[in-house]
């Protein structure tokens, strides 16, 4: 069986960047995707990110990306392993499953970082199986990895800063979209996301919701309604419109399988998207040499995503005694600092109380 | 297509219900783990990743209490499903497996 002294699993930023930081102090990284490329879900991200680092504010996420794995196949310390599943990993022995292209192999590491990342949320409504429903990320990867546009006419569900993003995008490519429908009272997302969608003239309806979508063999329409405050809808307000694609941006989920299953303890915290592990401040779950990083750990940004990466790595090659203390400490402070002011603004003021509902929950075992 | 609120689909893998789902809880499913057992949801080529926080919402609207307190589903390896003939080729000791030591066959080979 393949001995290593890092596996991570998941290779978008918040790996990649665990990747090059526990690399770089000589530890032997394996790093595991389903890709076959790293990047994650960065590659398809062509509009530039805010506040990261000196070097990459201002910069796209696919070019991000692209720097991110070029540096992890330069390093010699970084084995990269695409195509490739985690199925499991069994604490008592420290090994974890995969399924690679060449069948199901066993790795053992001595640490383990899992930066799997998040799945997105669905929503019930009719007519929510008609072919012309898509997830925002898949409207994302039909666009910006594969040149295909999902219809002509979208209805973007979801103000948050996909909803957002994704629907300049949408228009970017040549698509019209409808409107931007909000169940909230106010929009998710950054303001100057949002301003960029006003000035196109597309509508962002608060308070509003799907009532269904509807068609014969795919979305040949849908009807959206206004909503009271316990989410119902409000009849008498709907709007019928002609659209061709129902785009849901709606939320993410935290990739937790594996915590779960290795039996981390685990806090339902829904500012940071439900059920997350518990963690501390070296991203060090309950589970002795098992780290989290990027959205298993809390949903966020890209950015926050790398310098949680950057965190986890550190902690992991340190706890092999591989930084000497000093550094650690200094390094360990100036990523907490990073990433307490990547978090400074007032739309993270959710995830920061967030956090600290976590911190208290350290103890309070949900188990299973 | 799903036209009654009854019909929603709320497992893709599985094509199962919201009337299904709500049926069972009314008989006394209260856990994600015995909807699952029950109607197959969340046994699919996904695994629940879809529809187990909708099974869920639908537990803790029906009881009124908190998703939090929504007992989960264990959760066991593999994630995914895989094919019969890679778990056997473990078993037989043909591929790399959990119980053989050897350095030569690891997947860096």
């Amino acid at each position: 069986m393949k001995k290593t002294e890092v596996a991570i699993v998941g290779a978008g930023p918040a790996g990649i960047c665990a990747a090059l930081e526990a690399a770089s102090y000589g530890v032997e990284v394996t790093l595991i995707d389903r890709g076959e490329a790293p990047g994650g879900q960065l590659v398809k991200q062509t509009h530039k990110f805010f506040g990261w680092h000196e070097k990459s504010a201002g910069t796209r996420g696919i070019i991000i990306a692209q720097d991110l794995a070029k540096k992890a196949k330069e390093d010699p310390n970084i084995y990269f392993l695409g195509s490739t599943e985690a199925l499991g990993y069994y604490q008592d022995d420290g090994v974890l499953l995969v399924e690679t292209p060449d069948g199901i192999k066993g790795i053992k590491p001595e640490r383990l970082v899992i930066a799997a990342g998040a799945s997105e949320k669905m929503l019930l409504f009719p007519g929510n199986d008609l072919p012309g429903v898509y997830g925002a990320g898949a409207v994302q990867t039909l666009m910006n990895v594969y040149g295909v546009r999902p219809g002509q006419n979208v209805l973007m569900i979801g103000s948050g800063n996909i909803g957002l993003i994704v629907s300049y995008q949408l228009v970017q490519a040549g698509v019209h979209v409808e409107a931007v429908v909000e169940g909230l009272p106010q929009i998710g997302g950054y303001a100057v996301h949002a301003s960029k969608i006003r000035r196109l003239g597309i509508p962002i309806l608060t308070r509003h919701s799907i009532k269904e979508a509807y068609g014969g063999r795919y979305v040949e329409g849908a009807v959206i309604w206004e909503i009271d405050d316990n989410w119902q809808g409000i009849p008498g307000t709907e709007q019928d419109l002609k659209v061709d694609v129902v785009c849901l941006a709606v939320g993410l989920s935290p990739l937790c399988e594996f915590l779960w299953q290795a039996g981390a303890e685990m806090s339902y915290i829904p500012a940071l998207g439900g059920f997350v592990p518990i963690y501390d401040e070296n991203m060090e779950t309950t589970l002795k040499g098992v780290y989290v990083a990027g959205d298993v750990a809390s949903i966020e940004e890209a950015s926050t995503a790398m310098a949680e990466g950057y965190l986890a790595g550190l902690a992991a090659a340190h706890s092999l005694g591989k930084v000497p203390e000093d550094e650690f400490k200094s390094k360990k402070q100036a990523y907490a600092t990073e990433l307490e002011q990547l978090r400074a603004g007032p739309t993270s003021e959710k995830i920061v109380s967030g956090l600290s509902v976590l911190r208290e929950q350290i103890g309070k075992r949900v188990s299973l | 297509m799903s036209k009654n609120e009854e019909d929603i689909i709320v497992c893709r893998c599985e094509d199962i219900t919201l009337g299904e789902i709500r049926k069972v809880i009314r008989e006394g499913a209260t856990t994600l783990d015995e909807v699952k057992r029950i109607t197959r949801a969340g046994m699919g080529p996904c695994q629940g990743r879809t529809c187990r926080l909708l099974v869920a919402g639908e537990i803790a609207n029906y009881l009124g209490k908190p998703v939090s307190e929504i007992l989960q589903s264990s959760y066991r390896p593999p994630f995914k499903p895989v094919k019969m003939g890679d778990l056997a080729q473990i078993h037989e000791g043909n591929g790399d497996c959990c119980d053989c030591d050897s350095e030569e066959e690891g997947v860096n080979s």
